[in-house]
């Protein structure tokens, strides 16, 4: 307990320095997707200088007594424009900010939020998948954002963790949370809104965007099948649009993943090397996705080294 | 940059490691241009490696018989495949011994010594295994000829930080499997005509460089030491290794088959453990 309190209070004062930088307010544009459910889009695209890291969704629930934010962007700058957002719409406290896995795109702004002491909360994989990536992170934070905006970011330790099931509540509005095994990340987390049946997926669903594999991609396809087992009326993608209807709004996510195995798998079968996978592999998934040809040779590599073991 | 290394088999120390990657070569992974080929600095580097593996001999340029192969631009720095194929002709006299396959600008640039046997279907020589690679970097494999002579064939590689990348995607299930092996065999064994197998083994080959922000220190180095594969009771390939191959080590390698016979494998890490495995092979007559 002791070191993640250090790096907390640590993680406090570097917010304050740059909390009493000059910010550049403007509020996050966001959609209403269903009755006190906002979403903000981001561009399906790298993080660069030009989009400032906005490139995944954010979003938040407004209950009767406390909001709950899920996920809060590439950069503190961005995560103070989404507090700006709700600020728009409730002085509601902000009690729960979720990240539904570990990447940067997903979590670098929660330094934004610590003066309102909300608790972060996590999968139990959270932790040590983010702290086993945090250098290699924050140099690329650095290289796509500059060293200013990088400085700024923290990575703030969860203060509750999920290993299977929690229920949060914000005021006569229960949010449920599933813990989920190796699928995108090891770390998938999604957030049910019971009362107006939001999925928020994370990064278990992608739309636009070309799904990356950073867990399993056997395992992502299982989490799928249960996940769109489960009643919801829309699903808000961690990539893609404000919200899509359920279960459909995981079809091009599937749709891509049993391409990627099938195509892999057929590959081994008849001896094919792993340099052809990174050429052949969903290659008819291609005009369906931004960034294809940047991040499916990749997914490749990874699905073929991890079929090998099937 | 020399300091990283001072003989082959180098035990790293987490100081070394501190080291080898405060002084690492800050990259971009943007660029799309070839501008970014080998330097000047590369082949000063090369200079340093070469003296360390092959001190005081000459290195020919092999680039006739011998290719090296690996992607321009890797698309996991972890896990990047290599391969070097060697065509020796028939009455050359000589055949190759050995292969040695060095990752110029890596901590520990040995990724592998490749013993070669007749087994391995004489003087030709096929071999793919699949590595890290910790910064840009010139990959060389020298070839050692029965008579005596060094030749090279080399390659430019743009990866980054694939020493130190976080170990395993799904560290459970990879612990879980340690030392499990597999050997892909091809659907046709003719007999007395090389083919080509590779083998699996499932080792986390922990670099010592991937570092753990929760327990602030490096993951103690883990790797596989050398596998020695034999057909037949007898070798086909023995080969030493380092922390320059990638997580569960694959190997392709070529064999004869003939009458029927076994594939023998024996992994040792460096714990010290041994691990086998063994393949019938059944052979089908030549038509």
């Amino acid at each position: 307990m002791l070191p993640n309190m250090k790096a907390l209070i640590g993680a406090i004062i570097l917010f304050r320095i740059a909390g009493s930088l000059p910010a550049a307010a403007a509020p996050l544009p966001v959609e209403e997707v269903a009755a006190g459910v906002f979403v903000h889009v981001g561009v399906a695209a790298y993080a660069d200088r030009s989009n400032k890291g906005d490139v995944a969704n954010m979003g938040f629930i407004i209950g009767a007594d406390a909001v709950a934010v899920i996920d809060t962007g590439n950069s503190p700058a961005l995560a103070r424009d989404l507090r700006d957002a709700i600020r728009q719409r409730t002085s509601l406290p902000i009690r729960y900010v979720i990240n539904t896995h570990m990447h940067p795109d997903h979590v670098f702004g929660n330094g934004a939020f610590l003066d309102d002491r909300p608790d972060f909360v996590a999968h139990a994989n959270y932790q040590s998948a983010l702290m086993g990536r945090a250098d290699a992170y924050q140099r690329r934070l650095e290289e796509d954002l500059g060293a200013e905006e990088a400085d700024k970011a923290v990575m703030v330790p969860p203060t509750l963790t999920v290993g299977d099931k929690r229920e949060l509540d914000l005021g006569g509005r229960p949010i449920e949370l599933v813990a989920w095994p190796a699928g995108h990340t090891n770390n998938d987390l999604t957030v049910m809104d019971r009362t107006t049946g939001t999925l928020f997926a994370g990064d278990l669903v992608f739309q636009r965007r070309l799904p990356t594999v950073d867990g399993s991609a056997l395992g992502w396809l299982r989490d799928l099948d249960k996940l769109t087992a489960m009643p919801a009326a829309r699903v808000v993608p961690g990539h893609g649009p404000a919200s899509a209807p359920w279960p459909d709004g995981a079809a091009d996510t599937l749709r891509y993943l049993n391409t990627l195995v099938g195509d892999i798998r057929a590959l081994q079968k008849e001896g094919g090397t792993i340099e052809r996978a990174s050429v052949e592999a969903a290659a008819s998934e291609r005009q369906h996705w931004n960034l294809f040809d940047e991040d499916n040779p990749r997914n490749a590599v990874t699905v073929f080294a991890e079929l090998e073991w099937e | 940059m020399s300091l990283r290394v001072k003989r082959p088999h180098v035990r790293l120390t987490a100081a070394v490691v501190a080291l080898a990657m405060t002084t690492g070569v800050a990259v971009a992974q943007t660029a799309t241009s070839r501008s970014g080929d080998a330097k000047p600095d590369d082949y000063e580097r090369w200079e340093n490696v070469r003296e360390i593996y092959f001190p005081d001999r000459k290195i020919e340029d092999g680039a006739a018989f011998i290719t090296l192969e690996a992607p321009y631009r890797a698309q996991d720095a972890a896990l990047v495949p290599v391969s070097v194929k060697a065509t020796v002709p028939r009455d050359a006299g000589w055949s190759i011994k050995t292969v040695t396959l060095l990752i110029d600008g890596n901590p520990v640039p040995l990724a592998g010594k490749f013993h070669l046997f007749d087994e391995a279907g004489g003087g030709g020589v096929e071999i793919s295994t699949r590595v890290r690679v910790n910064e840009y970097t010139l990959i060389h494999a020298v070839a050692e000829t029965s008579d005596g002579r060094l030749f090279s064939a080399e390659r430019y590689v743009k990866a980054a930080g694939g020493c130190s990348a976080p170990a395993m995607k799904n560290p459970e299930q990879a612990m879980a499997r340690l030392g499990k092996m597999r050997m892909n065999l091809p659907q046709s064994l003719p007999v007395g005509t090389p083919v080509t197998a590779q083998l699996l083994v499932s080792h986390p080959n922990h670099s010592g460089m991937q570092f753990d922000q929760i327990s602030r220190t490096y993951v103690p180095p883990y790797f596989v030491k050398s596998i020695k594969v034999s057909y037949a009771g007898q070798p086909v390939m023995d080969v030493e290794t380092d922390i320059s191959l990638s997580e569960d080590p694959s190997l392709h390698f070529t064999f004869v088959p003939k009458a029927a016979g076994e594939l023998d494998v024996q992994v040792l890490d460096s714990k010290d453990d041994v691990y086998t495995g063994e393949w019938p092979v059944t052979p089908q007559p030549a038509s």
